[in-house]
Parts: structure tokens; sequence; C-alpha cells
């Protein structure tokens, strides 16, 4: 009965998802096919000054393809490089994310009772803080475009809503009957988590981590931008994207390339996420 | 018109309440299977109709289309008539005036089906000013006045309280309140007993039955248990797939069923009192325990309040062996400690206090590397057979993986042989085999739960309610199959259930607990046939029999009263609040446990004053 | 309170919980704020010792200054002081309201330039919250009341295309196109009491929560209209607009009440990018300017700022939710 018609709805709007995944993968591929294979394509390095083309817009003067800075430099290949870095920003960072969230949250869930509270009630004092706040304090003093400091700086605070998440998962699972079943069988507690808690966690980490990517991108493009991240001539598409919105008075496109170029690269990673949720994990909205 | 179709009884008087006539719903397009095709029925007034039926026979969603309250989606046709109105063409605000005023509605599960953030008196009140259109004050007077018609203890305090804040039988009678708050003059309950406790359920049947009869309502029925329509019923329809089976009185359906698919659903809920037809021969105290439990306390941290925690006893000096080879049935209502019992005695839970022990060894102070080798030889079956099994394991991989851990010296094709063997002793068809979880039935996950316990071969098995979550025939089937692997391998049983027939049906001896107290220990034949605790005769007088001759009058005996509730433990004998034998002797002092022979025990001050000769039923 | 309440009404709150109810809530409320201090504290603390173990000093880097000068400047400010003497000192000076002196802005008080920049900064975050909550409620609600609907589907695709675009990213292409292209209002800068200057940037900083907001609204709605417990309202007879109003729009807040708490955080991080692209004189430009420079009072003052900021906003949440939901009054959290 109603059961058939939450089936329905629920295909449709799967079948959709599902369309939108396979559009976001594509994306991504692209993407980082270009990133590594697109500088090759252009006679500049990204760091190469050009006096003779300053600020050229786009268009096939001197093969600036996408045009120049005011220094110069090539901004297709600038704005590859940025993507590349952005690109393995985000992976690193979400990885460093994914090993503290999901210790973390996994051992907070299965503890229970006073370690779960004192753990996650570190969560809580954190998540309530300001999260670049402290990536900024530690930047700033630790040293700007330091790309360890960033990466870790990053993904110590990218592993908090995943830790939320674990937590809760482990949870729920935990008083499942078949944790129970489990353990009445003789399982041990490590044969538990590895058997039965951390497959039945899979899906939504493997959604969950998918959708920490591109917020890593973010917040290393933030940080890019206010200067606190890599620095010149190194390029990334945030402090790109901050240098161009010096200039877009005169040279707007120095704005507008590295942008679109960062909102599909969000949208890709987004469409993906979001896909991956929707299957593995229906409830977590 | 003749609005019973094909049914021997000649029509009755023209004038129905509701009728129903070839009414179809179907979801998403004419190639699926219509969830309700071509059902007609009739209630008049002052009349009971009972319509039976296992989960997804469409018994619901046929009365929720007729009014309206269909899930989006669904394609309602056909004619529906509440008294001269023509429901399914009816605009929305007719069908609003009807809803909740002319026709009011109980549902199942009232936790969910009771708005969280409303006071219960404020939700009582919504239909009386909608549909009554009575001033404030009235409406609160009603409103005080209903609760109490309903048996609900403290109406003036409950009224101010939010759902979450009472127990479950309080919920359903607010829920009852609710409907009848519009003076409605046809009430459709839909499954207003599941889930509740037997007392619980035998005092929901009877205020209905005496709302019934008090206001001269219609009154639909819709429930799986035959035994539920028994008593109050006057004319039965039985439903599967969507279809109307058999429709006829409650005594020619019962009594004499046309259709063998409702003769199967009638045959599987059990004859309650019917000789024990699995008791084998005098087992009972003879064989040396495998199990003892003794002095348990098991006490679980509550906060209230946030930060103050006090203790509450789940548990108190429970004492209770299991024979090898026997079968214990542990019952009571919920809250009483059974399930606790069962997870402190296979060292689920630490208990506060008390000893287990396993063929003669202390379990308590045994190291946790040293109990999960035990394990072997205790296995557990659980309540929610689909909940019990992992997710993301196949059949053959969930009934294999005890043997991992305790044979890990097996061969991979070893282990799939003794997995297959034991599927099949189940009665699983190698086509499910690589199947997980969830694409199996309710009765077919239990069978591998089973099938896991089992597997091992265990010296004991405990089985907390197994059968709870079954339909009616999934039931007796996998009653039947636990009392033959049980014959076959010569397996203690340790039985944990609120339903004393099943019990009665598995087991030798019944122990029956109360706020996490024993109150009586028997060998279940003479514990049916001479309670000797007031507590086990009011549950035995709950029990409802599929009997239109017996029900009624045992369902006219039920308390319409709620009862004590369980979380304040009074003094004494905890159950004197309850009794109608209760002295002041009761209050002083808690009975002690003593023998009443023939290998019987029991926890009352007078159980020899008052239960001679007492009850049959 | 409960007499109080029927004088205010004109009528006694007939079903209303019991007066404990309140007391157990003020009890709450209470006990949270107390709360509020050891975290800050912890937090003061913390950030005090961690700035100054970093590598550098405010008089270190820039302009190559004299041994003696540097050593002057030192001691003026106490620098040389042993770390916990300095610890206690400071905590002595803000006891009595005194944030102390900015190193790197000379004859400013750090109390001043908060007090300066704080309600540009205010203005700009209870705007931007304010665009937020009126555009996203009532888009939410109404993409989950016709399901797949046009307005739906757009927000669908809307919010898609928003969660990738990032405020540094938003914010530069407003000012591009309204102030540089179409000219319709300032590219930067603000004016007390000028509203053609806030119209930017709090679109900026408001976009991104609107579309979280309108999104958990939609799911949340969606979810309690399935509920039994509104099929057993629909069959009091009570009508569909009587039923979303009565029984589901509070629950259906709650998710984006428990929202609030990270919407504030989001807020301020959101307001370092939007005032440095708008060039608003708030107070977010210290935070990153001072940790650079090293002014250690300034980055304490801003830590005190928005830390404050963030956890009473979560507390405010907390209490909004326990107010909706009956169920979360007795527990903590």
């Amino acid at each position: 009965m109603p059961g058939s018609i939450r089936e329905r709805v629920m295909s449709r709007g799967e079948a959709r998802s599902r369309g939108a995944m396979r559009v976001g993968a594509a994306l991504i591929a692209l993407l980082a096919l270009f990133a590594v294979a697109g500088p090759w394509f252009s006679p500049y390095s990204y760091r190469a000054l050009d006096w003779r083309h300053l600020a050229v817009p786009p268009g096939l003067i001197a093969s600036h393809w996408l045009g120049t800075d005011a220094l110069g430099r090539d901004l297709y290949v600038r704005t590859l490089y940025g993507l590349r870095l952005s690109l393995v920003i985000g992976g690193l960072a979400s990885a460093v994310s994914v090993l503290i969230g999901v210790s973390w949250g996994m051992l907070a869930g299965w503890a229970g009772g006073r370690i779960d509270a004192w753990m996650m009630r570190v969560v809580d004092v954190l998540y309530a803080l300001p999260y670049l706040f402290i990536v900024l304090i530690l930047t700033a003093m630790l040293g700007r475009g330091n790309l360890t400091v960033l990466l870790l700086a990053i993904g110590a605070v990218g592993w908090l809503t995943l830790a939320r998440v674990v937590r809760a998962q482990t949870l729920s699972l935990k008083r499942r009957e078949f944790i129970e079943a489990a353990r009445a069988t003789g399982l041990s507690p490590r044969q538990i988590l590895w058997r039965h808690v951390l497959p039945n966690l899979a899906g939504t980490l493997v959604a969950y981590s998918t959708l920490l990517v591109p917020q890593m991108i973010v917040y290393e493009s933030f940080l890019s931008f206010l200067g606190l991240g890599v620095e010149p001539p190194r390029a990334s598409l945030g402090s790109l994207i901050n240098a161009g919105a010096r200039q877009m008075l005169t040279a707007p496109w120095l704005l507008l390339v590295p942008a679109v170029v960062l909102v599909v690269l969000l949208l890709a990673f987004n469409l993906l996420g979001d896909g991956l949720r929707d299957v593995f994990d229906p409830s977590g909205r | 018109m003749s609005s019973i179709p094909a049914d021997g009884e000649p029509p009755v008087a023209p004038a129905a309440l509701l009728s129903i006539e070839a009414l179809r719903v179907c979801f998403g397009g004419p190639a699926r299977a219509a969830a309700v095709a071509d059902v007609s029925l009739a209630v008049h007034p002052g009349e009971c109709l009972g319509v039976v039926g296992e989960s997804g026979a469409g018994k619901s969603l046929t009365f929720l289309a007729a009014l309206g309250l269909a899930p989006a989606g669904a394609a309602v046709s056909g004619r529906v008539r509440l008294g001269q109105t023509d429901l399914l063409a009816a605009p929305e605000a007719v069908l609003d005036r009807m809803r909740g005023g002319r026709v009011g509605f109980v549902f199942q599960d009232p936790m969910t089906s009771l708005t969280p953030h409303l006071t219960i008196g404020a939700q009582i009140a919504e239909p009386i000013v909608r549909h009554r259109a009575l001033a404030r004050r009235a409406a609160r007077m009603r409103v005080l006045e209903l609760l109490e018609q309903v048996r609900m203890p403290e109406p003036a305090r409950r009224m101010r309280q939010y759902p979450h804040e009472l127990s479950g039988g309080m919920r359903q009678r607010a829920m009852l309140a609710i409907a009848l708050a519009g003076e409605p003059q046809l009430l459709i309950a839909d499954e207003p007993t599941t889930a509740l406790d037997v007392t619980l359920q035998a005092q929901i049947l009877a205020l209905l039955a005496h709302f019934k009869r008090e206001r001269g309502m219609g009154l639909v029925l819709i429930t799986h248990d035959f035994a539920a329509v028994a008593g109050v019923a006057d004319r039965v329809a039985v439903m599967r797939a969507g279809q109307l089976i058999e429709t006829g009185t409650v005594r020619e359906v019962l009594k004499r069923p046309r259709e063998p698919y409702t003769r199967e659903l009638l045959s599987a809920s059990a004859e309650p009192f019917a000789p024990n037809p699995a008791a084998p021969p005098g087992t009972s105290g003879a064989a040396p325990a495998v199990l003892a439990v003794d002095d348990l306390e098991v006490r679980f941290a509550q906060s209230v309040g946030g930060v103050r925690r006090r203790w509450f006893t789940a548990l108190e000096a429970v004492s209770v062996t299991v024979a090898g080879g026997e079968a214990l049935g542990v019952v009571g209502e919920s809250g009483c400690g059974k399930s606790t019992l069962m997870r402190a005695a296979l060292q689920l839970i630490r208990p506060h206090r008390g000893r287990v022990q396993w063929l003669g060894q202390d379990l308590l102070g045994l190291p946790a590397r040293r109990i999960r080798r035990l394990r072997r030889d205790l296995q557990l079956v659980l309540q929610d057979p689909l909940a019990s099994l992992d997710p993301q394991l196949s059949v053959e991989q969930l009934v294999g993986e005890p043997l991992q851990i305790h044979e890990p010296s097996l061969s991979s094709e070893a282990r799939r042989v003794r997995v297959h063997a034991m599927l099949e002793r189940v009665g699983l068809e190698p086509a499910l085999y690589q199947r997980r979880a969830h694409e199996l039935s309710g009765g077919q996950c239990q069978r591998v739960g089973i099938a896991r316990a089992m597997i091992l071969a265990p010296r004991l098995l405990v089985c907390d309610e197994p059968l709870s979550a079954l339909d009616v025939r999934a039931q007796r089937q996998i009653r039947l199959l636990l009392a033959q692997l049980r014959r076959g391998q010569g397996t203690s049983l340790l039985f944990v259930s609120h339903d004393l027939s099943l019990v009665r049906h598995l087991c030798e001896r019944a122990l029956v607990l109360y706020l996490g107290r024993m109150v009586e220990l028997a060998p279940t034949a003479q514990l049916f046939t001479r309670p000797l605790h007031p507590y086990t005769r009011e549950l035995l007088e709950a029990i409802a029999l599929a009997d239109p001759d017996l029900q009624p009058a045992r369902l006219a005996k039920v308390a319409l009263g709620e009862p004590a509730a369980p979380l304040e433990r009074p003094g004494g004998c905890a159950f004197r609040v309850r009794c109608a034998h209760a002295t002041a002797l009761c209050a002083e002092r808690s009975p002690p446990w003593v023998s009443a022979g023939e290998g019987r025990w029991v926890a009352c001050h007078h159980f020899r004053l008052w239960a001679d000769g007492m009850l049959s039923p | 309170m409960l007499l109080l309440g029927s004088v205010v009404t004109g009528r006694p709150r007939r079903f209303g919980p019991r007066s404990r109810y309140t007391r157990a809530m003020l009890g709450y409320a209470l006990r949270r704020m107390a709360g509020i201090v050891p975290v800050l504290f912890i937090l003061l603390t913390v950030s005090f010792f961690v700035i100054r173990l970093a590598p550098g000093g405010p008089f270190a880097g820039g302009r190559a200054l004299s041994a003696r000068t540097h050593a002057e400047l030192e001691q003026r400010y106490g620098l040389d002081r042993p770390l916990g003497a300095q610890y206690v000192a400071y905590l002595r000076a803000l006891v009595h309201g005194d944030l102390g002196p900015s190193y790197s802005i000379r004859g400013e008080s750090v109390g001043a330039l908060i007090a300066a920049g704080l309600p540009v900064s205010a203005t700009l975050g209870a705007a931007a919250l304010g665009l937020a909550l009126l555009a996203g409620l009532p888009l939410g609600l109404g993409a989950a009341l016709r399901r797949d609907g046009l307005l739906d589907r757009g927000l669908a695709a809307f919010a898609a295309l928003t969660l990738a675009l990032p405020s540094f990213v938003t914010g530069p292409l407003l000012a591009l196109g309204f102030g540089l292209w179409l000219r319709w209002l300032p590219v930067a800068g603000w004016q007390a009491g000028a509203a053609r200057y806030l119209i930017l940037p709090a679109v900026t900083l408001a976009l991104p929560l609107a579309v979280a907001i309108a999104r958990l609204m939609r799911a949340s709605l969606l979810e309690v209209l399935n509920a039994s417990y509104i099929r057993t309202a629909r069959a009091r007879g009570l009508g569909r607009a009587r039923v979303l109003w009565r029984h589901a729009l509070r629950p259906a807040l709650v998710p984006v009440v428990s929202y609030l708490g990270p919407a504030a955080t989001y807020l301020v991080t959101g307001s370092l990018v939007v005032e440095t692209v708008f060039e608003l004189p708030g107070t977010g430009r210290y935070l990153v300017q001072g940790a650079i420079d090293r002014d250690y009072p300034l980055v304490m003052g801003m830590v005190l700022v928005y830390g404050t900021l963030t956890l009473v906003a979560n507390l405010g949440a907390d209490l909004l939710h326990a107010w909706l939901d009956p169920r979360a009054r007795h527990e903590p959290r």
C-alpha cells in the first residue's frame, strides 16, 4: 500500500539524481584531465612574464587563449595550475578529515557514556567556534604560503561534521538488534566494528567524503583569497579570484575565468556527492 | 440495494450508515495491481463490523480511501455513501465536516499518531470546537468529561500533558477521546490494540464495545486478529490482497468459515486453552540445571531533568533455573523486566547483584574472552526479525558467521555444506540463500535468525518475543519450527513473551514477572487451569479467544481502568494497587516467595484463600 | 506568570503546559548560559598562549627597528615579563573591561576599534540573517507544498548552483554586475544609515544562507507532512490550512532552528570576506590583519567578540528548539 507509492516516488527521484551524479563524475574527470594535461598545449609557464602582452583580453593574440594579467602572465596556464592545486588540496585535506572524523566518531559512538559525552563536547565546542577562525589563526601564526600547514589546518577542521555523522550512525547501529545478535553470537567488539559497523557506514562515508572535497576546496580558496594561502608567483583559484576582483574594472576576465572554473568544479563535486548521498543515505538529507 | 453481497443472510435494514460499493484504489498506473479491488461493504447504526486480514491486505486503505484520506497519488473509484452524502464526489470542505464529526478515527500506534507539540487536551478540544461549536469553557468541560469516559487516570492533569509524557495505554485512551469528541455516528478503529499489552488490549476492546452499546454508534474494527473481533463484532469481513474474501455474521465466519484462507487464519490463531500439543514427557525440574539465575538484580541509571540521576530497578531478587532440555517461559507486561532478565542471563548487560551460573560455572567473574567462547552454547533469537539481521550480508553469510567465529578451522566448503543443511532444516529454499534480509518476508527473516542461532547446536536457545512482529500465519509456522527443532536437538529454551498462549504451546514451565519481581512460577498446565496469583489470573482473563460464544462475556468482565504505572513501584506487594483481594498486610510487607507444592511457587500473602476453585475460562 | 498571561490576553490559557515547564525552561536557559563562561575562558586561554607561541613577535617583522627601540616597545607593552604574568595581567584588565591597546594601530585601544567596527558588522549580519529567513522560509514552504512543481524544481537547480558559489566569488561578481556595469548600486564603501551601501554585501552574505534554509524547510516539512499525526489531524476534520499552520509548521521548523547555530558561524566567517570585498569598515579585517601583524590584544579582542557571538547564537538556537518541541525540554542538547 503506501509503501508502493513511496517506492515509485523514490525511484523517480533516484533516476534523476543518478543522472546528475554521472554528469558530476564526468565533469570532475574532465577537469582533472585538463588540470594535468592542459598546460602542455600552451607555450607559457605559470610564472613567465610576457612584457609585450600586459593585461591582454582573451583571444588569439600570441597564444594567450584566456588573456594575461597586469604582469603579462598567461591566465590559461595559471588557472589550470590553480585548478591542480585545488584538486590536490581538496583531496588530501578530505583524506585527513575522513581519517580523523571516522576514528573519532566511531570511537565515541561505540564507547558511549562518559567517553562519548566528553568526545562530543570537544566537537561541540570546536563546532560552535567559527572553524575558519582557527584555521586563520593557525595559518597566520605558523607561516603563510606553507602548503603543509595549510593542508593540516584545513583538514583539521573539516572532520567535525563527519565525526558527528559517524558517531550518530554508530550509535544507532549499536542499538540495532543485529549488533546485539552479533554480540550474543560471540563476536568480539573489534570483530563487530569491522564486520558489522564499518560496512554499514561505508555508503554514508563515501557520500560525505565526496561532499567534503568541495568544502575543502572552498576553504583553501577562501584562505588564498584572504592572502593567507599560497603566495605569488604560485597561483590558486582563490588567489586568482582575489587578484581579479581588484582589477575587475579594467580587466574583468581576470575575475571571470578563475571564478567560472571554481564554480564548475564545486558544482561537479556537489552533484556527485548529493547523488551518492541520496543513494546511500536517503535519510541524511 | 442489498448492502452485503454474496451473503446468506437477508438484507439488513437499508439505512446503512456507511456503504461502500465497488471501491477500487490503485497506485501508479493501470499496470499495477489494485491495492483495493472492488470492495463492497456496509456498516449499520449500532453495529460493529470487524475487518480482518494480514498486513498489506488493504483493510485500512479501504476505509482511509472511503473518507478521502488515502495517501497522495492514489486513484480511488467506486461509490461511498455516508448517510445521504456521496463521499467520493463531495468537495473537501464537506469531507472535513464529516471527518471528526460524524466519523471518528482511532489509529494504531498513538505515539506517532498524536501531534507531539500539542497537549492532549488541546488535541481533544479541536474537534469539539470545530464540529460542535462550543465555547472554550464548555469545550474544556467536555474534554474533561471525555477523558473520564475513556477512563483516563487523573484527567485534569493528563489534559495538560504532551503525548510523550503518557504511557502507551493512556495515549490510546487519548486517541479514543479525540475520536469521540465530535459525537460520531461511526467510529473507525484501525488496529487499536496492536503493540499494547494483553491487559491493555482487553481494556481498549472493552471500552470500544462499551461505547458502541452506550452511544449506538456504528463501529469498524480493523485488525489482523480474529480474537479481537470475536468479543466486539457483529459481522466480520475477511480481506486478502485487496480483495474481500468472505463476509458474514461473526458466528458464521468464526465458527463455520467457508473460505480455506479464513480457515487457515483461524487455525493459526491458536486455541490458548487447548491441551499443549508440544509438551515432551515430564522434564520439568528432573534434569540438572543448565542455567541458574540466583537473586538477580538489575538497575538502570535514569536521567531526570538532564543532570540528576536516579536508579530504576528493572529486576529484583529473581532466582530461576532452566533444566537441560526444558523450555521455560517468562511472561509479563511490557516493562516487567522479562527482556532484562534474558539479557542479564546472557551477560549482554551487567547485573547489579546476584549470580548467573552456566553448567555450574559462575559467569559474572569471567573475562569477556571466556564468555565469548561460551556463547556458542547460548544462542539468541530476537524480536524484530528484519532488524536483527545485518542488512549488508546475504542469508548464507549470516548463517555462516557463527561457524566462522566458533569453528574457524572449518574450510569454507565444509561451512557451506553445514549452512545449507541448516537452511534446509528451517525450510528456506536455495533460491533465497544469496538474498539480503530486506528482500525476505518477516517469516523468512525469522527463519534465518533461527538458523543462525541453531547452527552451532547450542544447549540453550534464548528467544525474546520472536513471533510478535510476524503475521498470524508466519507465527504459527515459526512456532511449530521452534518446537520441532527443540525436540530434535534436546535444546533447552528460555522463551520471553507477553503472549501467554504462545508460552502455553511451547513451554513446560512459566515464570510470571510483575514490575521486576517474580510473582508466580508453575508448570504451564497448572498455571492455566489454576493460577495462584491474582496477577496471573488477570493476565489469563485478558487473553482474547477467537470464539464469539465465549469472548463477549469475557470482555464484559474486564475492568476498564488503567493499570498502575510501572515506574512508581508501590511499597509492600507491588500488585496490591490493582488487586481486588489486597489487605492491609499487602501494603505493609512484600509477600515472600513460597512453594505451593507440585513444583509451584508464588509470591502472594493470600493465595491459599482465594485461589481454590477459581477460574476456568 | 500564568496569571499575568491571562490578564494580558484576556482569557485563561486552557491547555497550556503547566508552569513547571516555564520554570524548567528558565532553569535550563540559566544553566546553559552559565555554561558559556567556562568555554569562553578556555577559548581565551588557549588563544592567548597559541598566538604567543608562534614564531615572530609584534615588533619583529616589518621595519627594521634598532635593538633599543625594540626593547623599549616590549617593555612598554609588558612583553618582557614572563608569560604567566602577562596572562594574569591580561585577565585582570579584562575583568575591568579593558581589552588593552592595539600594537599595530597606533594610539587606538582594542575596545575603541571594536566599538567603531562592530555596529557595521552587526548591521550586516542582522540584515543578511533577516533576508535569508524572509526569503528562505516561504520558498521552502512553497516548494514542499507543491512537490515537483515549478518552484520546487527551480529551487533545486538554484540551490545546486548557489552551493557552488562561495561568497568570495558572488561578492565580486555582484559588484561587477550591479556596481560597475549596471551602475545601480555602489561597488564598495560604507555610509552609516545609507541602505544602498548595505544591499550588495547583505545579499552576498544572505544568498547561501537563504538557499540552505529553504532546502531545510522543504525537506523537514515534507517529512512532517508524511507523519501519522498529520493524518490524525486531517481525520479530525481540520482543513488543510489549519493542519499546516497548527500541526505541521512547528515541528517542521525544528531543523531550521537547529541550523541557526551553524548559520551564525557561517555569518561570522562570511562577513570576513564580504567586508574585504566591499571595503566595509567592520571588525572582520582586524582578525586577519591582527593575526598577520602579531597584534596580540587585537586578536584576543576579536576572539572574544566572535566567540561570544557564536556561542550565544548556538544557545539561542537550542532554547528555540526547546520551545518548539516539548520533548527537547528535559534533556540538555
